[in-house]
């Protein structure tokens, strides 16, 4: 076995390497040569710890003393001191901007551990095929205490009270909707769980259904005691096979545990749960819409009210609910209503799951409170921008949602704030984008995805969607006019109030935010020109023939032959021919590409 | 098996099973396994989770190394798939990634056989509830 007895891991993540961290580690190993220490301390590499802000930091282990703002001429002093010694090296500490206090234990430093796992507690902790372990985990005691310790009014008045908000993206109060559902007058309702999950780049709920499946059945079961209905069903895509697949086995375990069945408990409660296939329509994640097509018609939304809650599936009671704000439920029951109240803001409590992506170093799963800043989220988890390049915006809401900008980083992320600014908390998705993206192009992509997804039952959306997106295209084009700005800007106003679904009434967002807050962007597109050079029809690459050598590098990566030239003679472009890629730009070694 | 009908039921299962993980976790003996998680996810296995997996469990077979290998979800750490959770008896679990074989041998080599931490540890950047 292994004869070291300290360990200094130092953070290896693209922030903090580029602020030295290889040169950190090459110092602390010449000094724990140096010292006569190479057989008892082992210097490590490990991935980011999301607190860039103050890298490169390090951590001692055992004792967990976490350095920041480190530099390689530190490393002897670390080595002398903590090491040798066994004292600290105060001034390498961090000072906790409220208290003014110095932390030395990784444990206690808040940065450290901005994420707060709630909805994902299980995902990656436990063998998701196997019941045992979710049990082991307190799985499905909430749904026994419900049935056997609380009335349906007092779990309805427990969910109320923790003030969770529906994770689906419209943030609609939970324990009201179950009230809804509970006081509809009908001999059979049903519990829905909605997974079509459509926004583009956003896997929240795949992921807790890959990673713990069994929570989900067991808040079903828990909705049902509570609005009385005896049947569940979880509308899922088909293009989740694993999710489906996981789902199955958990349903199966959970039915030979008699968890699912008939009197559950001991109880007069019965309740079984069916899966329903989506093909991946993104209206079909529209409640009304996702109904239709779970009665075999066409996944088209109609007029709410009637509200699910009221009339939903054949016409019955329906209680539809998002994967995520299911996930909270067993917790809620077991904590209490004031544990989950105490987490998140005034009108948004408890944790959101988003999917990080886009130009961020850290792209992955993150699950945070409610009020923390987007900036905490890009710069800290995320690891900030990557190739250290210039953060320009985040988009959030998916198609429904919009663009946010700098001066939104330090807005707390909530319900209201992001609505208030323009853009919605959504399901969850987060793309952050940088100074190479075009915002027109972000909005013509988002419009174009809407074109395609619109079901084509309303006059706006089928056709307003269509002509705003000609109006982008033509500005991405560079044959846009003045004008056209304001068609979009009306345009957008009116299907905004005339669309029959959330999906055509949301629409415009991505268009309407973007030109609030990159109006010169626009600008710059009416007079012809894209500023980060994305819109191929508005860009051109050119040689500059005083720094080419005629390497013929650029003419033999062109995957479509548009540079011409002798060896050892400056090349030239075909414009008519380049498809404007950039890889000449990438790979020519004397800065000799530029774009125009 | 056999049916859960009261609250009771439920909660013998649960601390057996208890006994059990604790067992193999809190016991510092070096007899007891190691264990080995893989993170499979969609995300991980897009990005090879499932042959690491499989690595693992045909390269300690074959060097007759007694382990746990088993699944779980997304730990999170999309950027840095495939991603594995280390515990050894005793020890604090630890999580690693960017997982190809070679960094499984070296895994299994240095850190499973002699306790020696390697290089692309996964801090962990978040905490979560835990049970009662
Ligand atoms: C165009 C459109 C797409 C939607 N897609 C989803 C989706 O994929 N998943 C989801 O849970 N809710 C989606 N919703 C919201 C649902 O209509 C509904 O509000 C939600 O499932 C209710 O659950 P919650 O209160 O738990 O959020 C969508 C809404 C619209 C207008």
């Amino acid at each position: 076995m292994t004869t070291f007895t300290d360990y200094i891991l130092v953070c290896a993540g693209t922030g903090c390497r580029a602020s030295q961290s290889e040169q950190i580690i090459s110092s602390f190993k010449s000094a724990i040569l140096q010292h006569g220490l190479k057989k008892k301390v082992q210097v490590v590499r490990t991935g980011c710890f999301g607190f860039c802000e103050m890298g490169p930091v390090i951590k001692m282990v055992p004792d967990n003393t976490f350095y920041v703002q480190v530099s390689p001429s530190d490393a002897d002093e670390i080595v002398r001191e903590h090491l040798i010694k066994g004292r600290r090296v105060e001034r390498l500490l961090y000072v906790n901007p409220d208290t003014k206090q110095q932390v030395s234990d990784s444990k206690h430093i808040g940065f450290y551990k901005k994420q707060y796992r709630i909805a994902l507690r299980n995902c990656g902790f436990i063998n998701p095929e196997n019941i045992d372990e979710y049990i082991a985990r307190d799985g499905y005691v909430a749904l026994g205490k419900a049935l056997t310790e609380m009335t349906p009014e007092s779990v309805i008045r427990e969910i109320m009270n923790s003030g969770l908000r529906g994770r689906g993206g419209g943030g609609f109060p939970t324990g009201l909707k179950w009230d809804i559902t509970r006081k509809a007058q009908s001999g059979r309702k049903y519990v829905v769980c909605n997974a079509d999950e459509g926004d583009p780049g956003a896997f929240m709920d795949r992921s807790i259904l890959e990673g713990d499946p069994h929570s989900i059945l067991e808040a079903m079961a828990i909705n049902g005691y509570c609005t009385g209905a005896d049947r569940g069903l979880i509308y899922i895509r088909a293009e989740y096979p694993l999710a489906v697949e996981r789902l199955k086995i958990a349903i199966r375990q959970a039915t030979e545990y008699g968890l699912l069945g008939e009197n559950i408990f001991g109880t007069d409660f019965s309740f079984r749960i069916e899966i329903r296939y989506g093909a991946g329509a993104f209206v079909c994640g529209e409640e009304t819409a996702l109904i239709h097509s779970m009665e075999g018609l066409r996944g088209e939304a109609t007029i709410k009210p009637p509200f699910p809650s009221e009339q939903g599936y054949k016409g019955y009671p329906t209680n539809v609910n998002n994967v995520e704000t299911y996930a909270n439920i067993p917790v809620i029951l077991l904590k209490g209503a004031e544990w989950f109240a105490g987490i998140g803001t005034e009108k948004s409590k408890g944790t959101k799951v988003f999917a990080l992506a886009g130009k961020v170093n850290n792209v992955g799963l993150i699950e945070v409170p409610m009020g923390i800043t987007l900036r905490e989220v890009i710069f800290g988890i995320g690891g900030g921008i990557k190739d250290g390049k210039k953060f320009k915006s985040v988009q959030t809401g998916g198609p429904s949602g919009g663009c946010l900008t700098e001066k939104h980083l330090d807005l707390p992320i909530d319900y209201d704030n992001l609505l208030a600014s323009g853009s919605m908390m959504g399901s969850g998705g987060m793309i952050v984008m940088d100074e190479d993206d075009c915002m027109v192009a972000v909005a013509k992509f988002y419009l174009d995805f809407t074109v395609e997804e619109s079901c084509g039952k309303c006059t706006p959306c089928r056709v307003g969607n269509r002509r705003m997106l000609e109006i982008l295209t033509r500005l991405t084009e560079g044959k846009g006019e003045m004008e056209d700005l304001q068609t979009l800007k009306d345009l957008g106003a009116a299907i905004k109030d005339t669309a029959l679904c959330g999906l055509g009434q949301t629409s415009p967002n991505p268009v309407l935010s973007t030109m609030e807050h990159f109006e010169d962007e626009y600008l710059a597109h009416v007079n012809k020109t894209c500023p980060s050079h994305r819109c191929t029809k508005l860009t051109q690459y050119c040689i500059n023939p005083e720094n080419c050598k005629g390497c013929t590098v650029c003419a033999r990566i062109c995957p479509v032959h548009a540079i011409i030239g002798e060896r050892k003679v400056p090349h030239v472009i075909n414009f008519a021919e380049c498809i404007r890629c950039g890889s000449c730009m990438e790979k020519c070694k004397f800065n000799a590409i530029y774009v125009i | 098996m056999n049916k859960v009908k009261t609250l009771d039921d439920l909660r013998k299962i649960r601390e057996s099973f208890r006994a059990e993980i604790d067992l193999r976790e809190k016991s510092s003996n070096p007899e007891q396994m190691p264990q080995i998680k893989v993170s499979m996810a969609t995300c991980g296995i897009a990005s090879g989770a499932k042959e690491i997996m499989n690595y693992f469990i045909e390269t300690l077979n074959l060097r007759k190394i007694d382990a746990l290998v088993t699944q779980t979800g997304c730990m999170g750490y999309c950027y840095a798939e495939p991603t594995v959770e280390i515990t050894l008896p005793g020890k604090e679990p630890l999580v690693f990634g960017y997982l190809t074989r070679e960094k499984a041998d070296e895994l299994i080599n240095e850190y499973i056989r002699k306790g020696v931490m390697v290089d692309g540890i996964m801090p962990v950047t978040y905490d979560a509830v835990e049970p009662e």
